[in-house]
């Protein structure tokens, strides 16, 4: 496995975005993901390919899924794992992220994965530590990795992302999922299409087509991802209410008509039941849900390796 | 004539051009002389530019309350090694300036400090809480030049309506921080392609221009009113729209005057792709557009002056995310040579326009006289070295905050000397002055 990873293109320090990586980084990174697809799916499901690593998992905002995959992913190719929570810092005792990571960096990290609730702080990380950093998700901005699963779970079943229509629904203002989506699946070939209410739709983002109408949005559509529903976005008036929202823009069985049959289901979870989507629909036959968190674990395992090991010789 | 010091071929450049060379005697604290004479001292200043002291009409100088951030030695000695001979200073300290008591302290141990000399701006309304007006007729007697809540954005439309009236009876220009809270909605940059890519917050230029059409609005209505002398002032302006609304009010003779910052003239919010908060301001880093309209509303005149907006903090608080990062960057010792650079030697600014807008303009705004390059005058000068380039270096800045947007940007026209009443209060290490 290492010989035919190292075959490979040389591939940026860090995934902070998806600035500096192109489209044979991400061929190759999935290339690796399905390497290890084989290794979770093993009674014994260990690699020793990170032996020696530490990988901190820094999380400067609350997470649940996301955190336990990175350090899921990183135990599973043997890296010892550092995991950091804000809340149970000295961060509350009044210390500055800059000190609270080079604190981390004294005690020989090898590499970080990052979230945070602020655009850029993986940035400023990155301009203080010398090692690979991986961004878990910072504010609004980005999430690279789920992006990368995301495009992943969709060619497992499209084959290909060429001139494929995906349609992300909901707020896409304040989604780091749809920006970082925005950024990858049209480096793949896909077509990607913005929908949700105005007052949730930025002004332009490049190479996507944004609409408030959701029928112009499904229509076509290869596969469609709902977003959830922030309803902390409620209270600062950006959506009149719930219902509204449902009436406008949840994917039901009978606007998925609207796509190709077919269409496949997307979501990044954490799920809002029967708000973003109709509640049986999570489990239709065309819902990847599932896959994307299971694929989740593949992807960040491709990922710290190339960051950690697959860079030698680059 | 007897003089202290005498500076010999220096160019002597103002609002009404280029007039050197000249030997310029100083001495009593005036110019003895423009063509030469005896002096204690003198130096042979080929080639460097003699101009009017510079003028800021706003700095934040932290003091009293953030002395962590900067004091006002430490502020008066930035001034003065950025060629200011005058700062006015804002009330948006801790507590606010807001007490004739206070702005008679601080105006004190300025003159003790002996750099720059400090004019400071009193609050609009006590606390700057925007309801009770502070005394405009005491704080004027104590030496404020100003009236503003400067960071607080007068809300209640009513009470600027108020302040502006009143302060219009004691002489005293009303300043404001152009920008619609409600619009801004806790923007970091401006709202546009960039801020929608990167996913931050964005403050829309419609934030300041629908304030600054509120504002003059106000303006024209107090007008009607016992207050004819009532004058309103807009802090660095960042927008062509707002630029726009100020260029019609004061073409239909609205007393309006406006200031812009060094950064708005020389960075867009495109700097903001690399995440980094030394380019987080406010009001924040606008377009090109924007950009390329307020190097011609400072050229046409319509924006009258310079204003630093020098807003020091501490490198801890700088070095948090963009979210939680403070707004404001240090500037009064990069502002000359960085527009010097930037406007008169890449674009062809007029060098007299620039000088002007860093003198005359902010005095007019605030009601002083010019300093006049004559025989006579008040010897408040600065000493410009238009030839020799260096690198902006913020570790070595007299200010306590060491980081600036243009660290490592080469530029020409440094301030070598700057002149107090005559009193030298920076000298550039590089100038050798003869006994």
């Amino acid at each position: 496995m290492i010989a035919e990873l190292t075959q490979q293109a040389a591939f940026p320090k860090h995934l902070l975005d998806f600035q500096g990586w192109n489209r044979k980084h991400i061929e190759d990174l999935f290339e690796t993901a399905k390497l290890m697809q084989e290794v979770l799916s093993r009674p014994v499901k260990k690699v020793p390919a990170l032996t020696g690593f530490t990988v901190a998992t820094v999380f400067f905002e609350n997470s649940t899924r996301t955190r336990l995959s990175f350090e899921l992913a990183a135990r599973r190719m043997s890296a010892d794992v550092l995991s950091f929570s804000a809340a149970t810092s000295s961060l509350a005792k009044g210390e500055s992220y800059k000190d609270t990571l080079l604190t981390l960096d004294a005690m020989g990290i090898d590499a970080y994965v990052i979230r945070s609730d602020a655009a850029g702080m993986p940035h400023q990380a990155a301009r203080w530590l010398g090692k690979p950093i991986i961004n878990a998700g910072d504010g609004w901005r980005a999430h690279p990795t789920q992006a990368l699963l995301d495009a992943f779970s969709l060619l497992e079943r499209l084959g290909s992302l060429e001139g494929k229509k995906i349609a992300i629904v909901g707020d896409i203002l304040h989604s780091r999922v749809a920006r970082s989506g925005a950024e990858l699946l049209p480096m793949l070939g896909a077509e990607v299409w913005l929908c949700g209410p105005a007052t949730l739709l930025p002004g332009g983002l490049p190479n996507v087509t944004m609409t408030t109408h959701l029928r112009q949005a499904l229509q076509d559509a290869d596969a469609v991802m709902a977003l959830r529903l922030q309803r902390e976005r409620m209270d600062k008036g950006l959506l009149p209410s719930e219902p509204e929202y449902v009436a406008g823009y949840q994917i039901t069985q009978e606007r998925l008509g609207w796509a190709k049959p077919g269409a496949l289901l997307l979501h990044p979870g954490p799920m809002n039941r029967d708000v973003e989507l109709e509640g049986t629909l999570a489990e239709a036959a065309q819902s990847l849900i599932e896959r994307q968190v299971a694929n989740g674990q593949a992807v960040r395992m491709a990922v710290l390796y190339h960051l950690l090991v697959g860079r030698k010789g680059a | 004539m007897q003089g202290e010091i005498l500076l010999k071929n220096v160019r002597l450049v103002d609002a009404s051009g280029e007039r050197g060379p000249a030997d310029v005697l100083i001495g009593e604290g005036k110019i003895l002389a423009l063509d030469g004479g005896n002096a204690q001292r003198t130096l042979d200043a080929g080639g460097l530019i003699l101009c009017p002291g510079f003028f800021d009409p706003h700095a934040h100088l932290r003091e009293p309350g953030q002395e962590v951030k900067e004091n006002l030695e430490t502020g008066l000695t930035a001034a003065a090694r950025g060629g200011y001979t005058d700062v006015v200073s804002m009330p948006n300290t801790t507590p606010p300036v807001d007490q004739p008591e206070v702005v008679a302290a601080l105006i004190k141990k300025a003159r003790q400090i002996g750099q720059a000399r400090l004019h400071p701006a009193a609050a609009l309304t006590q606390g700057q809480e925007g309801k009770l007006l502070t005394e405009a007729k005491l704080l004027k007697e104590a030496g404020a030049v100003m009236l503003t809540d400067d960071g607080k954005t007068n809300e209640d439309a009513g009470v600027l309506a108020l302040g502006l009236t009143y302060a219009a009876s004691w002489g005293l220009p009303v300043a404001v921080h152009a920008e619609d809270a409600g619009l801004r909605r806790g923007g970091v940059m401006n709202e546009g392609p960039v801020s929608f890519r990167l996913g931050l917050p964005g403050n829309p230029a419609a934030a300041e221009a629908a304030r600054i059409a509120r504002d003059l609005e106000i303006l024209s209505y107090v007008l009607e009113r016992p207050a004819q002398d009532a004058r309103l002032h807009i802090q660095h302006l960042s927008t062509a729209r707002g630029l726009e609304l100020i260029r019609r009010a004061r073409a239909r003779g609205l007393p309006v005057t406006a200031e812009v910052a060094p950064h708005h003239l020389t960075l867009t919010d495109e700097r903001l792709e690399s995440l980094d908060p030394v380019y987080k301001v406010a009001p924040p880093l606008r377009t090109q557009t924007d950009r390329e309209a307020l190097i011609r509303g400072l050229l046409e005149g319509s924006i009258d002056c310079i204003g630093t907006d020098h807003a020091p903090h501490t490198q801890a608080e700088k070095e948090q995310d963009l979210l939680r990062a403070p707004f404001g960057i240090p500037s009064l010792e990069v502002a000359f040579p960085l527009l010097y650079t930037e406007l008169c030697l890449k674009q062809g600014f007029p060098l007299a326009t620039l000088i002007e807008r860093f003198t005359d303009g902010p005095r007019r705004v605030l009601g002083f006289r010019p300093i006049r390059l004559e025989e006579g005058h008040e010897a408040s000068l600065t000493l410009l070295d238009p030839n020799s380039e260096r690198a902006v270096d913020p570790t070595h800045f007299a200010s306590k905050a060491k980081f600036s947007p243009w660290a490592g940007w080469r530029l020409s026209g440094w301030p070598v000397m700057t002149l107090v009443e005559g009193r030298e209060v920076f000298v550039h290490p590089s100038l050798t002055v003869g006994a």
